[in-house]
């Protein structure tokens, strides 16, 4: 599977619920459609509640891989 | 004229409206709707908002009527989600209808009957929401407020198994589920599902990251549908999770599950049938609880078996994946 390249990175880790999403929420929009934001998330809450959200807003999430407490993924801009 | 749909909350006096000089239409009333305050003359006039959910500008014109009646200009947020206009002289009781029928807001209803249904937001605009609840709240109203029955008979409408409409507490009450299908080749093994599953009804297999899903403990909320990334997780069908006979006061009661995935279109049905088991079974003051107490569920159940025919058995698994 080649990778897929990101154009912007943001590190969740640690901050709460709902403030990554909005996090999240503002940084992809500094992206154009189809450029895509790799996000760290934690387990728990981050990652029940922020994938559902990203999608609900009519992004597409590429690619979700676990890494020991914490999730990292690629958002797709909608 | 003695008006016996005004309903007493302090003593059991009927309110005599011969000497109010006009002729008080209370066949526009006849659901009642006003309730006696503890002071002399005045009542709380409690107003008919199905689900909770008014338009702003009847509100404005609501806030005006309450303000030129309410002998203390204070309105109350009743717990079934009506609005209740306090401290209103009963003298002025044809007028404050008068005005309200102007902008199209009816008063609700006291007594042994069909009350207004509540409702959470539903699947309209909160994420959670697996059905339309404001839909049914609106639609029970327009079919069956006021209906007659042996004792209160309150409804509502959860979207989703949180149940903030509190549907294990109603004479008769309807929690939206879906029904969640999982289909292998669109599953890339990202274990988001089992992360957003908070009933533990999945596991990620360690090796492959793919679902292992536990049908026995799936309460249907859909959050595996909504978390997962590529649509592998998807919905079947929707449909309401039918509870009877709770209520709360004095001896609360939790009701019992008689239907799950009962679809929408069922719902005035399964509500017509029950009433009518209710009328012909439930004693004067009874609540349907205590009537299936009485009777025995599976009476009711052989009655409703044409509807809830429809929908699956209380005990009914998903098959998942």
């Amino acid at each position: 599977m080649t990778e897929i390249k990101s154009n912007a990175q943001l590190d969740l880790r640690g901050v709460m619920c709902p403030i990554n999403f909005v996090k999240t929420k503002l940084k992809l929009e500094t992206l154009e459609a189809g450029e895509v934001l790799e996000l760290v998330l934690d387990s728990g809450e981050p990652i029940q509640n922020v994938p559902k959200s990203i999608k609900e807003e009519g992004h597409k999430i590429l690619e979700v891989k676990k890494e020991g407490d914490h999730f990292r993924l690629k958002v797709q801009k909608g | 004229m003695t008006d016996h749909f005004i309903e007493d909350k302090t003593t059991k006096v009927n309110v005599n409206l011969d000497n109010i000089g006009e002729r008080v239409d209370f066949n526009d009333l006849k659901s009642g709707g006003f309730i006696k305050q503890r002071q002399k003359d005045l009542f709380a006039v409690r107003l008919r908002c199905p689900g909770g959910r008014m338009e702003t500008k009847k509100l404005v014109e609501i806030s005006k009527i309450a303000d030129k009646y309410s002998k203390k200009g204070v309105v109350h947020f009743s717990f079934r989600q009506s609005l209740e206009i306090l401290y209103v002289d009963y003298k002025e009781f044809r007028n404050i209808v008068a005005e309200l029928e102007k902008i199209g807001q009816k008063v609700a209803s006291c007594g042994p009957r069909v009350r207004v249904p509540t409702a959470c937001g539903g699947c309209e605009y909160n994420p959670n929401g697996l059905t339309d609840t404001q839909g049914m709240a609106g639609m029970v109203d327009q079919k069956f407020f006021g209906t007659p029955t042996p004792h209160k008979f309150k409804t509502s409408f959860s979207g989703c198994p949180i149940d903030c409409a509190r549907t294990k507490e109603m004479d008769f009450g309807f929690q939206g589920i879906v029904e969640p299908v999982w289909e292998d080749p669109l599953c890339t093994g990202c274990t988001i599902c089992s992360e957003a599953c908070k009933e533990d009804a999945i596991v990620s297999d360690p090796d492959t990251g793919k679902p292992i899903f536990d049908p026995k403990k799936c309460i249907f909320c859909g959050d595996c549908i909504r978390a997962c990334p590529t649509e592998a997780w998807k919905p079947k069908r929707y449909g309401h999770i039918v509870r009877i006979g709770g209520k709360h006061g004095r001896h609360p009661m939790e009701a019992l599950e008689v239907c799950t995935f009962l679809p929408d279109d069922k719902v005035a049905e399964a509500i017509e049938k029950t009433v009518e088991w209710y009328n012909a079974n439930g004693k004067r003051g009874e609540r349907i609880g205590n009537t299936i107490k009485r009777v025995g569920v599976q009476k009711y159940l052989d009655f409703m078996e044409p509807v809830f025919k429809h929908g699956s058995p209380v005990n009914y698994l998903a098959p998942g994946v």
